[in-house]
């Protein structure tokens, strides 16, 4: 992963709380072997219409939402299927960093370890982001704020570990490789050894 | 003397590699990795690029279950995939457990399956076991008091290189449920009922371990349906205490133990239950009596009612708009509301219990005109033993089709889907938009209630159907 330190960009909002990851990329894109190029399905049954042309009432289809890499989403956004494809899907979109008051665990989870900052807020902060579409933002992974111009910064908190990951780069196959003497003494104490 | 602990601690202390800091989580011990073909190949691609070696090859275990058809194949020979991709990538699984050692239920396989229904029927799935797979329904394992949860395709690449995870310990949420389910009720109707009340982010964080006097009461197929849908309270696992129905059900089973390390695994799985005194981070209480048969009205699982209820009027616009998505009427129950497609399998209830629930509505009865309904078993040893009882030929002369085991409509990935607009009665577990097809409407619901519903034309109380079964069970 490369190191990931801040992500500065206006904001674009989907107020809809609850948006699973059914809804960021449906099952039916999930038979690909690669990672790569799947901003194009990205919220793809929303984003589109019956016909394939772009839905007017998708918040991110709206001109003041292009080019943003900041997702400020309602309650409880990557809810359902552990799909790694979500955030691969949003990356690829051109989101770095998703806001939210509750962030679902395996989303959180996946996310972080792609580089896309995966931020729960208070709920005020929240409620703020939600009314101010189109702000611009400085998301510091460093500092652990966001920067509001001219309204000050708010601290959110990040797992430890994760920060350290993002802000060094860390890639945590290797760390857990790092402690493969330990994993075998595990396997010999517990009687699980091959 | 020791801390009273609860069944998950227990759990996770027998996993930790190295313990967790502030700085860094735990390193946890993975004992059953479990591989399907939709959230791996990036993984062993990973693994191929580092030039690493899948650790433990014999702890993990993969079978075909989400892109694949569920109709059988042409004369040639040739399976009726929906793209070719899905073909290559089953292609592609072939070829990593091939080249990586792993075992592969794959086509030729008498027990290949869904993945949650094949772990356990392997005896694979053991308590006190940490099991993982990518995929979020893994909590179904939990039933056996198994700490299992679903994990991304980065994290499947993690435990195939180091049979390892990074993980920071969850809190614990207690969910007691105490008295005894009314007559006609089940499982499913008890995990919706049970997210109804605490929500769908209502576990976020947490593990859940299900404990009273109704789930002890319950099969481990029930309890399966019930650890299943753990997720879509937003926990990433939920758990039961092992117990004699427990131990019942796994003897003999190809992969536990035999004869006296049989004997030897029971004496130490049953220490694998909360001591009394232990502390749980929240506890929620839920009265079984009064668990009806419940569905859900609106665009996720926690949006879920009894089937005679009247669904609740919208807290906001976005209330608004999943009834609208839905067609739901606040005021009016969803009794009645007309059905296009009933979907009966799935890992939520796929077994042979969930097959003949729904058998014992349709037996003599004819599914209703213009409705479709697919019956999935979910893995091939439920498809033969429900052949085994004629249950293939009751859903048959009922006009339903009876498919190949799958994943199939619940994900609706391999071409089994509803169209835009339809209204699905499903016995799976996500109602989400577009879940089962863009603009295809869910209504999650219990075998018995999904087969009544196919009967009936609309969504339907099967009390009416099971008069006689339910009036015993009242006599008993």
């Amino acid at each position: 992963m490369n190191p990931v330190t801040q992500v500065r960009s206006r904001t674009a909002v989907l107020r809809d709380e609850n948006i699973d990851t059914d809804r960021i990329i449906p099952a039916r894109f999930l038979t690909t072997t690669t990672r790569e190029g799947l901003g194009k399905v990205c919220f793809n049954d929303w984003r589109h219409q019956a016909d394939g042309s772009d839905n007017p009432a998708f918040p991110l289809n709206a001109p003041g939402a292009q080019g943003c890499a900041i997702l400020v989403a309602g309650r409880n956004f990557g809810c359902g299927s552990s799909r790694e494809h979500a955030p691969w899907a949003l990356l690829d979109y051109g989101i770095q960093a998703v806001l939210c008051s509750e962030i679902a665990d395996i989303f959180r989870s996946n996310s972080l370890k792609n580089g896309l900052l995966a931020i729960v807020v208070g709920e005020a902060e929240h409620r703020w982001l939600l009314d101010h579409p189109g702000i611009e933002l400085t998301v510091d992974v460093r500092e652990q704020t966001i920067v509001r111009p001219g309204a000050g910064s708010v601290r959110f908190e990040l797992e430890p570990f994760a920060r350290h990951c993002l802000l060094e780069g860390v890639d945590q196959l290797g760390f857990l490789q790092q402690h493969g003497d330990a994993i075998a003494a595990y396997e010999q104490r517990m009687g699980k050894a091959a | 003397m020791n801390a009273p602990r609860t069944l998950f601690e227990k759990i996770w202390d027998a996993h930790v590699v190295a313990d967790e800091t502030i700085d860094t989580p735990a390193i946890l011990y993975v004992d059953l990795h479990l591989v399907h073909e939709v959230t791996s190949p990036q993984a062993f691609s990973e693994l191929r690029a580092r030039g690493l070696k899948v650790r433990r090859p014999e702890r993990t275990l993969a079978t075909l279950d989400h892109s694949i058809p569920t109709l059988p194949p042409a004369a040639n020979g040739e399976r009726p995939y929906v793209t070719p991709e899905a073909k290559a990538q089953v292609t592609r699984l072939g070829a990593n457990c091939h080249d990586f050692g792993i075992e592969l239920h794959g086509w030729d396989s008498d027990q290949r399956g869904v993945v949650h229904v094949i772990g356990p029927e392997l005896g694979a799935t053991q308590p006190g076991m940490t099991i993982v797979c990518g995929d979020s329904h893994t909590s179904t394992h939990g039933a056996f008091g198994a700490l299992a949860f679903g994990i991304g395709t980065t994290e499947v690449g993690h435990v195939l290189a180091t049979q390892c995870l990074l993980q920071r310990r969850p809190k614990t949420l207690a969910i007691h449920v105490d008295g005894e389910l009314p007559p006609g009720v089940g499982a499913k109707d008890l995990i919706l009922h049970v997210i109804g009340e605490i929500g769908v982010n209502g576990g976020t964080g947490h593990v859940i371990e299900y404990c009273g006097s109704a789930i002890e009461a319950l099969s481990m197929e029930a309890r399966m349906t019930v650890c299943n849908m753990s997720i879509e309270a937003g926990a990433r696992a939920g758990l039961i205490a092992p117990d004699a129905t427990t131990f019942a059900w796994l003897k003999g089973r190809p992969r536990v133990p035999q004869g006296t390390a049989w004997d030897a695994a029971v004496a130490q799985w049953s220490a694998l239950k909360t001591d009394a005194g232990a502390h749980y981070d929240r506890e929620v209480r839920i009265d079984a009596r009064k668990v009806k048969p419940t569905v859900t009205y609106g665009t996720h699982p926690g949006m879920a009612i009894a089937l005679d209820a009247p669904v609740p009027a919208a807290h906001d616009a976005l209330d608004q708009r999943a009834l609208d998505y839905m067609h739901a009427v606040a005021g009016k129950p969803m009794q009645g509301t007309p059905v296009d497609v009933v979907f009966v399998g799935s890992c939520t209830n796929g077994r042979l219990p969930d097959l003949r629930e729904a058998a014992r509505v349709l037996r003599g009865r004819r599914v209703a005109k213009n409705v479709r309904m697919l019956v999935v078993p979910g893995s091939e040893a439920v498809r033969r033993a429900a052949e085994a009882e004629g249950l293939h030929e009751v859903f048959r002369s009922a006009g339903a089709e009876w498919r190949l085991p799958g994943c199939s409509m619940c994900i609706a990935m391999n071409g089994d889907m509803a169209k835009p607009g339809q209204l699905v009665v499903s016995t799976s577990n996500r109602n989400f938009e577009g879940r089962q097809g863009k603009g295809a409407r869910t209504v999650l619901a219990s075998p018995a209630t999904a087969a009544a519903s196919a009967v009936a034309g609309h969504v339907a109380d099967p009390r009416e159907y099971l008069k006689a079964d339910v009036a015993e069970e009242q006599a008993a």
